[in-house]
């Protein structure tokens, strides 16, 4: 008993847990070619859910911060990235491919700009007054939710917003009798683009060290002379960048959005940062890639248990392990 | 004692104002102003026992809320129009309350404050999907209208003269209406004292010994977990009944008046606005949001045809806005008035 514990903690621990759900559905389907369909729908929504849910775990774990107004920036994303797509419209039917990237990259930047700028209003104005009062933390923030909901609301409308897609991330890709969707591997090449990014940003350079080290023992770092508060903006504001670009791939692959749509994914990001355990981009990842998957292979399975599925997965997971499966604050 | 005198002596007065407000105000609008005070004043209640007096965050209150509201929907609908559906319909509520409360709270009141908001924001939504889903249960997006004890049809007679007319009382006709007014009106007084008992008891003393120091009060002996799930289930149970008292009102319930994210925040508005922790706030707190709610709008609607001429102006006081408006309030407050107006007002009082 002992040494296949070992070895399984040798081999990844936690991390195997998607691998071992993939097997478990992949014998539950039966057929390969849906399984290799749902698995990949899962992985990129993962990805999607990771872009949106690792700055709320970053900043929750270097500054003991929550921001439940984190959903805004996810909701931002996906308008101000819409309503540049609808307005490059001519680049994106065009032909060439280029045109194509040129306008997406417009769209995501813009969403990436609105994320720093709004992230970095959002801290000083509003989070910095209450650090280190949960209390009041978690009333000012939903506060701030309401606010930026309703000035979607006045900005774009109630009515739901079509959102065009580039014309060569149209169709999908046929892998033996299994169909891809061209934009979800495009969706889980750019989450696997910035897990890695900020993998190495976090393990190779000397920001991320101090990131690493402040969230394992902020007044230590703060004794030794750095200024932590000048490094949480940051955090901060790439935080909510990442909520808008998430939110912006987002909109891209539901194509019709609406104000109320960071709020609905604001449940899912809750439950994937429980389920990854704070502060970690890891345990971010694994939540997120877990949590897409089972909402994938439930909601072929059992159509009717989709809903629950994630809740399901996360009271489990709370049983187990009551801090979540990789926190990186305990 | 001067501030605590004037914060009892408003919210005593609040509830006289509701205790005659059928006499006071005979339109029908302002009758349910009057019970949606009520509800939400029990209701604010038994919330701020879980955040005023122990310090513990849950976005699950409307969850409970909306269990009894469909307990008792469910069961009026379906057995029939009479006390006994009713009664039935609220237990169920309160047990499926119980069960979640107790199932949450070993789960997560174990963890920090914020896992639990986050836990509690996650399953009050799951269950506003199912609710909105199950349509073969609870009606889906449209709700369920059912009709309610004989004695609070409007056309009910409580009392009648030799013509066999409804006796009118001070020019108020004594009918159905009036029954289910005085019927919420006395549930929800007996559950707002029910929660001041509490917070008087030697149970609340302990619930605000872990409030503010929470290894403390574990040191002196309190089983913190113990407790906090005891006040939860309280506090569920209690939003329950007042949900169950809601639909008796109303004679529907859906996921907008029961469920719905926007009671959730009105709950928090009210409980700040009042002032957390002092329990009288919540009868401030919840008039103040309904008397807003109902006739803001109507302010805004005024102020915005005013101001018509002015070019940006209208927009931002159209009164589809008013919970932007709300919000900024929600954000002032939170940083300058932390303590909400009974507790400015017992701080103030208090301190001379």
């Amino acid at each position: 008993m002992t040494g296949l514990s070992e070895l399984i903690s040798r081999a990844g621990g936690v991390f195997l847990l998607p691998v071992a759900m993939a097997i478990v559905a992949f014998i539950l389907i039966g057929a390969p070619s849906s399984w290799l369909t749902l698995t990949v729908a899962g992985l990129s929504m993962g990805m999607m859910i990771f872009l949106m849910a690792s700055g709320l775990s970053l900043v929750f774990g270097l500054m003991d911060v929550l921001n439940f107004g984190h959903s805004a920036f996810i909701s931002f994303g996906a308008f101000v990235a819409a309503s540049v797509l609808a307005a490059l419209g001519g680049w994106l039917g065009a032909d060439s491919v280029m045109l194509n990237l040129l306008a997406l990259t417009c769209a995501l930047a813009a969403a990436i700009a609105f994320g720093l700028a709004g992230g970095w209003f959002f801290e000083r104005v509003i989070v910095k007054p209450v650090y280190s009062d949960h209390l009041r933390q978690i009333l000012i923030t939903m506060g701030a939710l309401i606010v930026a909901e309703q000035i979607i609301l006045a900005s774009w409308g109630g009515a739901p917003l079509n959102v065009p897609r580039p014309a060569f991330l149209e169709g999908s890709l046929l892998i033996g009798d299994a169909s891809v969707d061209l934009y979800r591997l495009f969706a889980f090449g750019l989450g696997a683009l910035v897990y890695i990014g900020l993998h190495l940003l976090l393990n190779r350079t000397r920001i991320g060290l101090l990131i690493r080290a402040g969230v394992e023992n902020r007044e230590m770092v703060e004794a030794l002379g750095f200024k932590v508060d000048r490094l949480f903006i940051g955090v901060f504001m790439v935080g909510s960048a990442l909520a808008a670009l998430g939110g912006a791939m987002w909109a891209g692959y539901e194509t019709l959005i609406t104000p109320s749509l960071g709020a609905e994914l604001m449940v899912v990001v809750f439950i994937v940062v429980i389920i990854g355990g704070l502060g970690s981009i890891q345990g971010t990842l694994l939540g997120a890639i877990m949590v897409g998957l089972a909402d994938n292979y439930v909601g072929f399975l059992a159509p009717k248990l989709a809903l629950a599925s994630t809740m399901i997965l996360m009271m489990l997971i709370l049983l187990w392990r009551p801090s979540g499966l990789a926190p990186a604050v305990k | 004692m001067k501030g605590t005198l004037t914060v009892k002596t408003a919210s005593l007065a609040i509830w006289a104002v509701l205790l005659f407000a059928p006499f006071l105000f005979q339109d029908v609008r302002s009758m349910e102003v009057a019970a949606r005070i009520a509800v939400f004043i029990a209701l604010v209640a038994s919330y701020d026992l879980l955040i005023g007096y122990t310090g513990i965050v849950s976005f699950a209150h409307t969850m409970f809320f909306g269990f009894g509201a469909y307990g008792a929907a469910i069961s009026l609908k379906h057995i029939g129009a009479g006390w006994g559906a009713l009664g039935l319909g609220a237990l169920a509520g309160v047990a499926v309350s119980l069960v979640i409360a107790v199932l949450i709270g070993l789960l997560s009141l174990r963890v920090k404050a914020i896992f639990f908001a986050m836990i509690t924001l996650a399953a009050a939504s799951v269950v506003l999907v199912l609710a909105q889903q199950l349509s073969g249960l609870t009606g889906g997006e449209d709700g369920i209208t059912y009709k309610t004890p004989a004695i609070f049809k409007t056309a009910a007679k409580l009392m009648v003269d030799e013509d066999g007319k409804v006796v009118r009382l001070m020019g108020v006709k004594l009918n159905g209406k009036l029954a289910a007014y005085y019927f919420v009106f006395v549930t929800a007084a007996l559950m707002f004292w029910m929660m001041l008992r509490i917070t008087g008891s030697p149970l609340g003393t302990v619930l605000k010994a872990i409030r503010e120091n929470e290894a403390r009060a574990e040191g002196i002996g309190y089983k913190v977990v113990a407790y906090r799930t005891a006040v939860f289930c309280i506090a569920a149970v209690t939003a329950s009944l007042a949900g169950s008292v809601y639909a008796v009102w109303l004679k529907y319930t859906g996921p907008d008046t029961a469920l719905s994210f926007t009671i959730m925040i009105d709950i928090l508005l009210m409980v700040v606005i009042g002032g957390m922790g002092t329990m009288w706030g919540a009868v401030i707190g919840a008039t103040a949001l309904v008397m807003a709610q109902y006739y803001l709008r109507d302010l805004m609607e005024a102020a915005s045809t005013a101001v018509a001429s002015v070019p940006v102006l209208p927009d931002l006081l159209a009164p589809e806005r008013w919970l932007l408006w709300l919000g900024i309030i929600f954000i002032l407050l939170v940083y300058f008035f932390p303590s909400g107006i009974a507790g400015t007002i017992i701080n103030k009082g208090d301190a001379k």
